[in-house]
């Protein structure tokens, strides 16, 4: 059985607008020392799927159905208080701008020691130790003096490193990193991505990956989920999405990736429209006013999440001998985004 | 991988070796100190300076307001009834009010500068500087208490309504709190004073108007006395902090910081109190310390209210005395109060906001 699974959850909103429809009907999976990909436009539902796996989306307004199995648990039946226990200690999360996501007016070791003696019954001597060892591990230089930096006197990789030290300090089973390199420059992103890659080897952890950047998830990942509009639109390994991708959504995602290498008259080709409101979802498949590849059954009938072949589920009514080709075409005209090879 | 070659912000070794930077932390750390101090000592020095000129401007302006818009002639008023205009003439002459507006501010400022001297009371000839000093501990004592007040029930009210916004609690505490920011001093201490006091009070409860003893006399006629004028200054300040409180705990609760600090799995009190509330409460601080200064420049409404022998009290009677020189002087007072409040708070804020730097 998978670490973490989540099995059909769906999450509303109830607002003053009507009702949000943020995740609806999600099942995804991830195991021990496995990293899953999850990708999608804001507003596909990836971050809140995240949160609510955290139990942070427990609000007022709130209404979460289905299952969130962890370790043999259902962690949507746990109380508050039992979830804050596995919160940050069994699973933690990092967050996209690690500028905001510190406290400004706290050191960087006050913080990661405040992590640790949340969860453990050590001196505060013992957790400046373990904090210290922490920014080691994560690559930061003058650990020892950097125990007393504030955010502000951080660079941002910086911060995001101090980020993911406080969430593996406790070395949880799953991490969860919503959108880790997207508010950083380039060379950092691939720094920070391969820290997180060398921490996953060497303890084990879990890792589920949410990006809107398929590029990130291309080098990453080894299962992916490609989200739209709160549903998996498709979902399988790394490999058999990257060669033959079978949703029109996914097309879209890769075409529009920008490339240096493309013929200087190629254009780029965004997808055609807006992210949908999630309070009036368009009818039958949601993605059906942006698919240039719609017809009559789109908007009437929502498709299934069916498996195409084993361990490759597509949620999309074009026959598969149809969705093979064109994907098949696609990818052999975009041949260069093979999954990079580490290394 | 190519990509990967360190960058400038990120030029740091993948395993830093035990005791990386030991070396280095000790002058470094004492540089930052020594340049932190002495820019502070500069920031400080400039602000001071900037803090005179702000005095001498306002000394200008009360002297120029007094003597442009003159409510009353203070050597007729000084002559008593039925004065003889050669009496008034004389009295004009004794305070020198008869000398070029010019000249007459030329003396008041030499002997404000040189001997710290606010002149002389045109009422009652006393010193307005040892006036102002012997009045400042029945100031002080009506401030701090109704400080303490206001922080007691503001800053709980407000964190309380945040955590439940839009909830009963919430709805009654801060429509409670528009009343208390709407009713004038005078009006609630006359209420109060109605109701309670233990002359004209429906219940006599406490001392009433005039009762005030200072502390080394009696403390406890000096606590019960100061009571009620304790609640009607803070009223309003604890209704404005109370819903500053909330506004700003409300957004601060809204921020990444504290996401990551229910992440980490803190408890709710916790990322309430150390998080949200650290946060929210800087801006607070500030505005407390500015508050106090005014206060401790005179609570005129309620030191008259109550006929507490405060600064207060002593502006407001020398406004209506047209007495010059205890006008100047309590305003270039007040002044120096808020001024130094100011002063004070920036550089708090350096302390309390590691961002901040002068």
């Amino acid at each position: 059985m998978a670490l973490l699974e989540i099995v059909d959850l769906s999450v509303q909103f109830h607002t003053r607008d009507g009702v949000v429809h943020a995740v609806d009907g999600v099942s995804l999976a991830v195991e021990r020392g496995r990293t899953l990909g999850i990708v999608g436009e804001s507003g596909s539902g990836k971050s809140v799927t995240a949160l609510t796996v955290m139990g942070l989306t427990r609000l007022p307004n709130a209404t979460v159905s289905g299952r969130v199995r962890f370790d043999g648990v259902d962690l949507l039946e746990l109380e508050s208080d039992e979830m804050r226990l596995i919160r940050g200690r069994r699973i933690a999360m990092i967050f996209q701008d690690p500028m905001s996501s510190l406290h400004p007016l706290y050191t960087v070791g006050w913080q990661v020691e405040e992590a640790i003696l949340a969860h453990e019954d050590v001196s505060r001597a013992k957790a400046r130790a373990r904090a210290l060892e922490g920014l080691r591990e994560v690559g930061i230089a003058n650990a020892a003096e950097r125990l007393a930096s504030y955010p502000h006197e951080l660079s941002g990789g910086m911060r995001q490193r101090v980020m993911i030290a406080m969430a593996l300090v406790l070395d949880p089973d799953v991490l969860i990193a919503d959108e880790p390199t997207t508010a950083l420059d380039v060379t950092v992103q691939a720094q920070i991505l391969e820290l997180i890659r060398d921490l996953q080897s060497e303890r084990g952890t879990a890792v589920v990956l949410i990006t809107h950047d398929l590029g990130v998830v291309a080098e990453t990942a080894d299962e992916v989920a490609v989200m739209y509009a709160g549903r998996v639109a498709e979902r399988g390994s790394m490999s058999t999405i990257l060669s033959v991708p079978q949703h029109p959504y996914t097309w879209g995602l890769l075409q529009s990736i920008p490339r240096l290498d493309a013929p200087r008259l190629e254009r780029l080709h965004p997808i055609p429209g807006q992210p949908p409101s999630l309070i009036r979802v368009p009818s039958g498949c949601p993605f059906h006013p942006r698919c240039s590849h719609a017809f009559s059954r789109c908007p009437r009938e929502e498709p299934a999440l069916l498996e195409a072949e084993a361990g490759h589920a597509v949620a999309c009514h074009l026959p598969v001998s149809e969705r093979r080709r064109i994907g098949q075409a696609l990818q052999s005209s975009l041949r260069a985004l093979e999954p990079a090879s580490p290394r | 991988m190519a990509s990967l070659a360190p960058t400038d912000a990120e030029a740091v070794p993948r395993r830093a070796t035990p005791g990386d930077g030991a070396a280095a932390q000790g002058p470094t750390a004492s540089r930052a100190w020594s340049a932190l101090t002495s820019s502070t000592a500069r920031y400080i020095g400039r602000r001071l300076l900037w803090g005179v000129f702000l005095l001498f401007v306002v000394s200008g302006l009360t002297f120029l307001i007094f003597y442009v818009f003159p409510s009353a002639d203070p050597a007729a008023l000084r002559a008593g009834r039925q004065a003889t205009p050669q009496l008034i003439a004389q009295i004009r002459h004794s305070l020198g009010l008869d000398k070029p507006l010019y000249d007459q501010y030329w003396i008041y400022m030499k002997g404000l500068v040189l001997h710290f001297d606010l002149g002389y009371s045109y009422q009652n000839n006393v010193s307005v500087r040892s006036e102002i000093f012997s009045r400042l501990p029945a100031t002080i004592s009506l401030t701090a208490g109704a400080f303490v007040v206001w922080m007691l029930a503001g800053i709980p009210v407000g964190i309380i309504s945040a955590i439940r916004p839009r909830s009963l609690l919430d709805r009654l505490a801060m429509g409670g709190s528009l009343l208390a920011i709407s009713a004038p001093v005078y009006w609630l201490g006359l209420i109060l004073l109605l109701l309670f006091s233990s002359d004209i009070g429906v219940v006599h409860l406490l001392p009433g108007s005039g009762s005030y003893v200072p502390l080394t006399t009696d403390p406890r006629q000096w606590f019960l006395s100061l009571v009620m004028p304790w609640l009607v200054l803070a009223a309003a300040f604890a209704a404005f902090y109370a819903r500053m409180v909330r506004g700003n705990l409300i957004e601060a609760m809204a921020e990444d910081f504290v996401r990551t600090a229910r992440a980490k799995g803190l408890s709710e009190r916790r990322v309430i109190v150390r998080h949200g509330l650290r946060a929210a409460l800087t801006p607070v601080v500030t505005m407390a310390g500015l508050d106090l200064g005014i206060l401790l420049g005179g609570a005129v409404l309620t030191e008259t209210v109550f006929n507490i022998p405060g600064v207060g009290r002593f502006a407001y009677d020398s406004i209506v005395n047209s007495d010059f020189p205890a006008i100047q002087g309590t305003v270039l007072f007040g002044a120096f109060f808020i001024i130094g409040a100011n002063i004070v708070v920036d550089v708090l804020y350096a302390f309390i906001d590691p961002r901040v730097r002068y």
